[in-house]
């Protein structure tokens, strides 16, 4: 199903998507997307999105199994509290992507903005993914809980940092792999940096193979570098903050 | 007008902007369209523009644009304003009828140039004078604002969705090299038509969203230096802060900048010796200017237009090229809609900011 978005506020289009849903159609190719919000938000089962251009905030929020593929950039707010589904950006995203994230994966191929992964989360078989191609801004994985968030570096300018300050400040949970420098002073004080070995290999294999696919790159290529891994260690970073 | 009760102030608005560096005009009808498309973004309560090179005609003459409740208070105002400037035109601003924007104040424009004799007498440079005039008139004639003041610049405002706000006015009649927009979203303060953005002093005028929570310790700093806050929100004082350091203590944008949103002391630790210097300097000098809190701002002036960050990225702010034309907005979409394949988009990192230049003459 084709729907030509130009010109339509958000409401008007995730009506309609909605009330194709309800007809049976799984299958959307967006057209002239922009800045139309909420596209996608809180829709289960299996049904694909196709965007052109750029949509508005909040993309993906709620989503519960959809699968979204963005031929350009996204904004701020994607895959925000996604419970399952997966979420491809071809290009740059913004920033709190994945914010409070439960479960599906994201793919970004670009960089991505401030606050990336913030809260995310998991629990038992529900872990989340994010796989990003270029570089993050700062507060990456602030307050994660769970979830795995992988940043690539491919293609930064030189001298642009891969990760930037307040890395991880305040998690407690999940784990960050960067291919990349990050130094301690720019990660928050609930962390630690460590290097990798086969087992966290072996976790980010399978992603990586689907992130390599997806854009036509290589896995092998993306499994070598520099990866240094971020985990927490305090699971109760501020158990006794009121403890008094 | 509301501006007799007032305490603090929050808001989370839109914001678009663009320069034509070539100095090349255009009307006011695309960033009307960019600012409509973040419609979402404001809620009513306030729309405002800001368009540079508008009035060649009068290019050396302070366009004084105010606001009065009534005539009487216009006729009292206008006493003042002949005592100190000489006006070589006044008259209404041309507004038209607009579904959305409600009972409007009596909305007067004035080219002025100082009085000679006044000037003189009052040993101030003349911008000084003018600056020293406009904070009189908001301060002492109730009932009067002076919402734009700077030349061949004006400000337009309005409560009412920006979209509205740009027709009231008829902006689609006017021709700048250089347009800033914004739609407002007010949460702690009245939504009037004083308090709508863009706020302005000389050629500076300022758009922002987010709110700044240091605004006690920088309405008091700028206060110091003869600028008094009459229009009930938080963004009025950032406007007079870039007068203060940019006009008067002739700062580089760079150094003023990192005044209102310095790095961390952590981040300066880990520069080099000379760097660290000069932001321990500006740190040392200058705490009582730093603007604390979420912000995105584009400022306005004469021959440039500035974007910014707060220093934890709290508030969003995408930029744009393409050609002569450096676009600002808080959504990508918002520069999409009106430059649907810039050559470049990216996102400012925090305190750094997105300057452009006026490099050709206006046409």
């Amino acid at each position: 199903m084709r729907i030509d978005a130009r010109g339509l506020h958000y409401r008007a289009l995730n009506e309609k998507i909605n009330q194709f849903i309800l007809k049976g159609e799984r299958t959307f190719h967006l057209s002239h997307v922009n800045g139309q919000r909420f596209i996608g938000d809180g829709l289960k089962g299996k049904i694909k999105i196709t965007i052109d251009g750029v949509p508005g905030n909040d993309l993906a929020a709620f989503m519960d199994g959809p699968r979204i593929r963005v031929k350009g950039n996204a904004q701020d707010g994607v895959a925000n509290t996604m419970n399952e589904g997966e979420v491809v950006i071809d290009g740059n995203a913004g920033d709190v992507l994945g914010f409070a994230m439960r479960g599906g994966r994201v793919f970004v191929r670009g960089s991505v903005g401030y606050r990336v992964g913030i809260h995310m989360k998991s629990y038992k078989e529900k872990v989340p993914v994010m796989v990003v191609g270029g570089g993050a801004r700062d507060f990456l994985g602030e307050y994660q809980a769970g979830g795995i968030i992988i940043v690539l570096g491919l293609g930064l300018p030189r001298g642009e940092p891969i990760a930037g300050y307040m890395v991880g400040t305040g998690m407690h949970g999940g784990v960050m792999y960067i291919r990349g420098k990050v130094e301690d002073w720019q990660i928050g004080k609930e962390v630690k940096i460590f290097e990798i070995d086969d087992s966290d290999r072996k976790v980010m294999r399978p992603h990586l193979k689907d992130f390599a696919r997806t854009f036509k790159l290589n896995v092998e290529d993306l499994l070598k570098g520099p990866y240094l891994k971020m985990v927490p260690f305090s699971k109760r970073p501020y158990g006794r903050i009121y403890a008094y | 007008m509301a501006y007799d009760s007032w305490e603090k102030h929050i808001s989370g608005c839109g914001l678009s902007a663009y320069m034509d560096e070539s100095g090349k005009r255009s009307t006011g009808d695309d960033i009307i369209q960019s600012i409509a498309l973040l419609h979402d973004r404001s809620n009513g309560l306030g729309g405002g523009f800001a368009a540079y090179g508008i009035y060649p005609e009068f290019a050396d003459k302070y366009a004084l644009q105010l606001f009065y409740d009534n005539n009487t208070v216009q006729s009292a105002c206008e006493e003042l304003i002949h005592r100190n400037f000489d006006i070589v035109e006044s008259g209404p601003i041309p507004t038209r009828k607009v579904f959305g924007i409600g009972p409007s104040p009596v909305i007067w424009r004035y080219f002025v140039s100082p009085k000679e004799s006044a000037l003189d007498m009052s040993d101030l440079s003349e911008e000084d004078f003018v600056v020293q005039h406009v904070m009189e008139i908001n301060r002492t004639v109730k009932g009067a604002f002076v919402f734009s003041s700077g030349k061949n610049m004006g400000a337009f405002k309005a409560v009412g969705f920006p979209e509205d706000v740009g027709d009231f006015y008829r902006l689609d009649e006017y021709k700048a090299y250089m347009w800033v927009a914004h739609g407002r979203f007010p949460t702690n303060t009245p939504g009037w038509w004083g308090g709508a953005h863009p706020f302005t002093i000389l050629d500076w005028a300022i758009v922002h969203n987010g709110e700044i929570s240091s605004y006690g310790i920088n309405k008091r700093y700028v206060e110091m230096y003869g600028y008094h806050c009459t229009m009930m929100t938080d963004t009025e004082v950032m406007a007079y802060l870039f007068d203060l350091l940019l006009r008067k203590h002739d700062l580089p944008v760079e150094a003023a900048c990192a005044v209102l949103a310095p790095p961390f002391w952590e981040l300066i630790n880990h520069m080099p010796e000379a760097e660290k210097a000069l932001y321990t300097t500006i740190r040392s000098v200058y705490g009582s200017a730093m603007a604390n809190g979420p912000f995105a701002i584009v400022l306005g002036s004469r021959d440039m237009m500035l974007a910014l960050n707060d220093r934890v990225k709290l508030r969003p702010l995408v930029a744009a090229r393409k050609g002569d034309v450096i676009y600002v907005s808080s959504e990508e979409s918002g520069i999409r809609e009106i430059c649907p394949n810039p050559e470049s988009v990216w996102m400012p990192k925090t305190g750094e900011p997105v300057i452009a230049r006026l490099k050709g003459e206006p046409s």
